[in-house]
């Protein structure tokens, strides 16, 4: 449990951070929180040169209200200061609840969304919300900044639409339109507690019938993916179970030691209802 | 729990223990606390093939690395010897293979260690550890013991055909087959004891000291069993004189069970230290712990259980295979055997029991004692037994259980497979079962159990109720019967205690046994104290190092308390006696007229002639003034051999709520009402029972050791292995029954192990009883989400599963 030697650096301003980023080598690496990255580099299955921490820049902190009564999160702002916000709870209740269960509270002490989303895990929980929220991203170079929808973002696992030489500066969570509800639902792994499956689903309903609906699902697939023929058949009509029963629609369901993929889709369906079915009620 | 009457008799009393407060505070000190001068670091560098010839090893970049002090390869090491087998089974033809320091020649596991590198960090040594370059022949591999034991399966040593260690059985052949040939009923089942990594908190480790000046050694290690170690390695590996080096265990993060055990690490360190006159220190990472350290269980079973349509069983039949994984370690061929078999008659008078086990190697980590050893295993078969039995028959499984409990009268009661090679026959000390099973019962509210189940339905959960009528041998035992050429094992299992009143009247003890979590230091005082009436305060107990404490065999098996214990009682007991002769002397008294009572020797009758144990201690530790003849100071020892072992017993029920959609079990209550004798400190038993139940729990929904085909580990990290975690247990609710023991004048029985032994099966019957709509019969455990999910899937299909590795089996 030692990684190989690197150098490590603490830039002192986003342009130094930003700069030292553009002309990096491949061996370069930002670090954030530190909770994906340093157990790879401990048990070496990744190998890194140098090592750019980013946690304490003033520009990637804070949790503000969003101009369209959502919210913006600073890409180095912790697990526990969103779940401690009650501008999250008032705004955003299924950001606090798709991440109130991540690892421990170690874990979330250190773990930032920033690096949840830029990691890319299949199995972490926060991009499932991301894609349900209709969240984009706010990337920054030397080069400037780009806004990245969430849908579209995440490419593969530990693939995303983030260059190397580019900061995740922020996260965008638009507001939800009245009449709108939320939830998470999810089915830990034993062992490391990430997501065999973990559905976000966001509904609005108007008079008791789905509007709109929106599903962000994780776990199941190569990566976190909207499952969209869930939600079409929500839209058309279909009862939440039938709808739900497309949750794995398209995706090569993945499969290991404690969940094969067989028993990873079936769930994924349960889920998708249990979550959908929350989400309606809460909807009102 | 109220207090004694006399505060000096802490005997029974729940008093915290001693060793929290550094334990707590972070002031304890573990091996990897340990710093000496001058000290350098080794890295092993292990086999990733789980199954190689080694052709080359080129070290020769590594050797240049940063730092680096030393490599090592088996080339380097060919004239050490093996590690020693200390336990083959008893009996019987043993084929033994034993690791070697470093492998000379072929990988047998992914643990094998092939090169040894020292350096001045151990950041260093991993570094030039990853610089060799060694040259692999991959080897065909097999993993699962019933697989290895097929024609032309992977062979991993010479001596063993077959892959082979030994065949062993014990019971009644002929009567078992008759019992099952004429039974009304006869089922069936295959049972998977699935293989585990028992996960102490502190990972395993070790320090080599070589004094050149007196020509000693010292090593440090995280063991149970100091003494044993420094026999072990001086006498059969390394070929030194014993009293030419001292083995010490400081604190030690716990073990259960695998760190008794002699690993290649302990005479490499030693070793290493001489070569380079420098001390090193390895500690293992967890990852390697998970690869290298031994595993436990991993039995594949067949049952046959016959009896009559009134619920009385007449035979039982058991057929085993168990991984020994690619070696044997130190005592695993006897936890299989000796430790399983002999205790398949469990708390039942089974009339007839046949038990056949077959030791098999295979490309996996050596497997031995984990937490129960073996008795886990045989409480899981008979307590599945008894349940599949109940469900053939449509009877209560509490109400067979009550049929077949040995009665109250029938103790001292001979099971008859205890009986070993020599004839020489152990029979259970006492026990009363029923009442702890109907005190269960109640705290479980199982009459009403109809009404408990249709609540849950109404929720959509499906409630299941499980029992675990266990019983557990501890106090392991009579040297003259588990020794050679009984049972097997290589030595003798005695324990010792020394006991000096210090001239202000301040004890130390010292003690044969190790303390790594079980509270000797508080246990031990508790007794001492107790029996020479002076506060625990007082007594210092010391232990886990060879030079100053007596030899002793170690910790586990449940023999702390009543070996190591009833040891220190007697030490206290000849104190007592010593102290009485002198206060006669000082109070010009006759020496038949004493007595001792609550910390002072008086003239019987005259309670006022008396002399305080402080007085006496001054007296004898002065030595102006003694009876003719008498030696000063009082400084007494004694050695015990148990005549028997102890029989504790118990009921526990665990209470679940399978959700029919995903297959997860949520474990609601838990109850265990256990019976470990008299108690020397309830909070101590608490705790053990506390532990044992939930490491139970763990093998029952969680835990299993995976390894793919081509022997990886894939469960090999914290993130891949799952443990229990508070926060998925309920709290459990436990009473007690109290049926002291016999066999020793304090009536313990022991206490460390019963929780695991009990709990496995309890979770795994309420999981069936859940089901049982389904008509599923058994599961094999882990009883992961997707396993139940999965069984019940099949069995609405009205199919039956047929893997080995989490099958459901519906009812044909
Ligand atoms: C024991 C444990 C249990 C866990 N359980 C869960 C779980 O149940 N569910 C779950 O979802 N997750 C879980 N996690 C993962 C955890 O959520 C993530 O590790 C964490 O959120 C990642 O954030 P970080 O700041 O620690 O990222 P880091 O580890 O610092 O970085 C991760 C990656 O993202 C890159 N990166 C990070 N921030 C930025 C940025 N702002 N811009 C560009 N690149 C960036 C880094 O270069 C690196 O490649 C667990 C982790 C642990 C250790």
């Amino acid at each position: 449990m030692i990684p190989a030697a690197f150098s490590y650096t603490r830039p002192a301003s986003l342009a130094e951070a930003l700069s030292l980023l553009a002309g990096a080598s491949d061996g370069t690496k930002v670090i954030n929180g530190g909770q994906s990255l340093l157990p790879l580099l401990k048990l070496r299955v990744a190998e890194v040169d140098r090592l750019i921490d980013i946690g304490r820049l003033g520009e990637l902190q804070g949790i503000r209200p969003g101009a369209d009564g959502g919210l913006v999160i600073g890409g180095a702002v912790p697990y526990t200061a969103v779940l401690a916000s009650p501008l999250v709870a008032e705004r955003c209740p299924l950001l606090a609840e798709t991440i109130a269960d991540i690892g421990d509270v170690q874990v979330r002490n250190r773990g930032t969304l920033g690096g949840s989303v830029a990691h890319a895990d299949p199995a972490s929980d926060l991009p499932a919300a991301m894609l349900a929220l209709d969240a984009s991203f706010v990337t920054r170079s030397s080069a400037g900044e780009r806004v990245v929808a969430a849908d579209g973002f995440f490419h593969g696992a530990f693939e995303t639409d983030l260059r190397p030489d580019e900061l995740l500066m922020e996260l965008r969570i638009p507001g939800l339109a009245a009449g709108t509800g939320t939830a998470y639902r999810r089915l830990a792994q034993p062992a490391s507690g990430y997501s065999l499956v973990g559905v976000a689903a966001v509904v609005r309903t108007d008079a008791g019938r789905v509007v709109d609906a929106r599903v962000g699902i994780t776990g199941v697939g190569e990566v976190a993916y909207r499952a969209r023929a869930v939600e079409t058949a929500l839209l058309g009509g279909s009862s939440v179970a039938d709808a739900a029963a497309h949750a794995a629609d398209g995706q090569v369901v993945a499969s290991d030691i404690h969940a094969d993929a067989e028993y990873r889709g079936a769930m994924a369906v349960v889920f998708t209802r249990r979550a959908i079915e929350a989400a309606t009620v809460r909807a009102g | 729990m109220t207090l004694a009457a006399n505060p000096l008799d802490t005997l029974g009393q729940p008093l915290k223990r001693k060793e929290d407060p550094r334990f707590i505070t972070g002031t304890g000190r573990y091996l990897d606390d340990i710093t000496l001068p001058g000290m350098t670091h080794l890295v092993v560098l292990r086999s990733p093939y789980a199954h190689a010839r080694i052709r080359s090893i080129n070290t020769s970049v590594a050797k240049t690395m940063p730092g680096v002090v030393a490599v090592y390869t088996g080339a380097d090491t060919a004239e050490v010897n093996p590690l020693p087998c200390a336990w083959a089974a008893g009996g019987v033809e043993n084929h033994l293979d034993t690791p070697r320091i470093l492998t000379p020649d072929v990988a047998r596991w992914t643990g094998d260690a092939v090169a040894a590198v020292v350096a001045e960090t151990r950041a260093q040594a991993v570094d030039a550890a990853a610089a060799i370059d060694v040259d692999y022949e991959p080897l065909p591999v097999v993993v699962n013991a019933e697989e290895a034991l097929k024609p032309g399966a992977p062979q991993l040593h010479e001596n063993a055909p077959s892959n082979i260690e030994a065949q062993w059985s014990c019971g009644d052949a002929a009567g078992t087959a008759q019992a099952i040939g004429s039974a009304e009923v006869v089922v069936r089942q295959r049972i998977v004891n699935q293989r585990l990594i028992p996960n102490p908190m502190e990972t395993r480790g070790s320090i080599g000291s070589f004094d050149a000046g007196t020509g000693e050694y010292t090593v440090w290690m995280t063991s149970q069993a100091p003494h044993v170690m420094r026999l072990l390695i001086t006498a059969f590996v390394l070929g030194i004189p014993e009293h030419k080096m001292r083995c010490i265990s400081p604190d030690v993060g716990g073990g259960f069970g695998s760190k008794i055990f002699l690993y290649h690490d302990m005479p490499l360190v030693a070793w290493i230290s001489k070569q380079l006159g420098r001390p090193v220190k390895f500690v293992e990472t967890r990852s390697e712990n998970y690869q290298a350290t031994t595993h436990g269980r991993d039995h594949i079973t067949d049952i046959e259980v016959a009896g009559s349509r009134d619920g009385v069983i007449t035979g039982l039949r058991v057929k085993t295979i168990a991984n020994m994984g690619a070696y044997l370690s130190t005592i695993a061929p006897g936890i299989p055997t000796t430790l399983y078999g002999r205790l398949l008659s469990g708390a039942y008078r089974f009339p007839n029991i046949f038990c056949e086990v077959t030791n098999v190697y295979t490309n996996t980590a050596m497997v031995d004692a984990y937490r129960g050893a073996g008795r886990p295993e045989a409480t899981y078969v008979v307590e599945r037994a008894i349940d599949l039995f109940a469900d053939e028959i449509g009877m209560d499984p509490a109400e067979v259980r009550r049929r077949n409990f040995i009665p109250p009268d029938a103790f001292p009661y001979d099971p008859k497979v205890l009986t070993g090679p020599t004839g020489l026959t152990l029979k259970y000390d006492s026990g009363n079962y029923a009442p702890a099973l109907d005190r269960a019962l109640e705290m479980a509210g199982y009459a009403d159990q109809a009404t408990a189940k249709a609540e849950a339905a109404s929720r959509g959960k499906l409630l299941g109720f499980g029992l675990s009528s266990y019983i557990e041998i501890c106090g392991v035992a009579p040297s003259k019967w588990i020794g050679l050429p009984g049972e097997g094992w290589g030595a003798g299992l005695w324990e010792s205690a020394n006991i000096r009143v210090h001239l202000t009247g301040k004890v130390v003890v010292t003690t044969g046994s190790q303390n790594h979590g079980q509270g000797h230091e508080t246990t031990m005082a508790q007794i001492v104290g107790a029996r020479l009436g002076i506060p625990v305060e007082d007594v210092l107990v010391e232990h886990s190092d060879t030079s100053g404490t007596p030899f002793g065999y170690g910790t586990y098996g449940s023999r702390s308390g009543a070996v190591g214990g009833i040891a220190a009682y007697n030490a206290a007991e000849k104190v007592r006696d010593k102290a009485k002769r002198l206060a006669a002397h000082m109070l010009e008294a006759n020496p038949e007229d004493m007595e001792y009572d609550d910390g002072t020797a008086f003239v019987r009758g005259s309670p006022d002639r008396a002399k305080t144990i402080a007085e006496i201690a001054l007296a004898a530790s002065v030595g102006y003034d003694l009876p003719a003849g008498m030696e000063p100071f009082l400084d007494e020892t004694a050695y015990y051999d148990p005549p028997n072992c102890t029989y504790p017993f118990g009921t526990h029920v665990a209470m679940v709520e399978v959700d029919r959609e995903t297959g997860h079990v949520d474990l609601v209550r838990y109850i265990g009402v256990d019976d470990v004798g008299k108690k020397i400190n309830p909070l101590v038993v608490d705790g053990q029972l506390h532990g044992g139940i939930a490491q139970g729990v763990g093998q029952a929904l969680w835990e299993g050791a995976v390894y793919d085909d081509s022997g990886q580990l894939l469960s090999g990290t914290m993130m891949d292995y799952a443990l229990p975690r508070a926060s998925r247990l309920p709290s459990f609710e436990l009473d007690e029954t109290v049926t002291p023991s016999p066999v020793n004048p304090l009536g313990i029985k022991g206490a460390g192990e019963a929780g695991t032994i009990g709990s496995a099966a309890a979770v795994v019957n309420a999981v069936v009883d859940a089901l049982s709509d389904f008509g599923i019969r058994h599961i094999d455990m882990p009883l992961t989400d997707q396993t139940v999910w999965r069984a019940m899937r099949v069995a609405e299909a009205g199919g039956a599963g047929g893997d080995v590795r989490g099958a459901a089996e519906g009812r044909a």
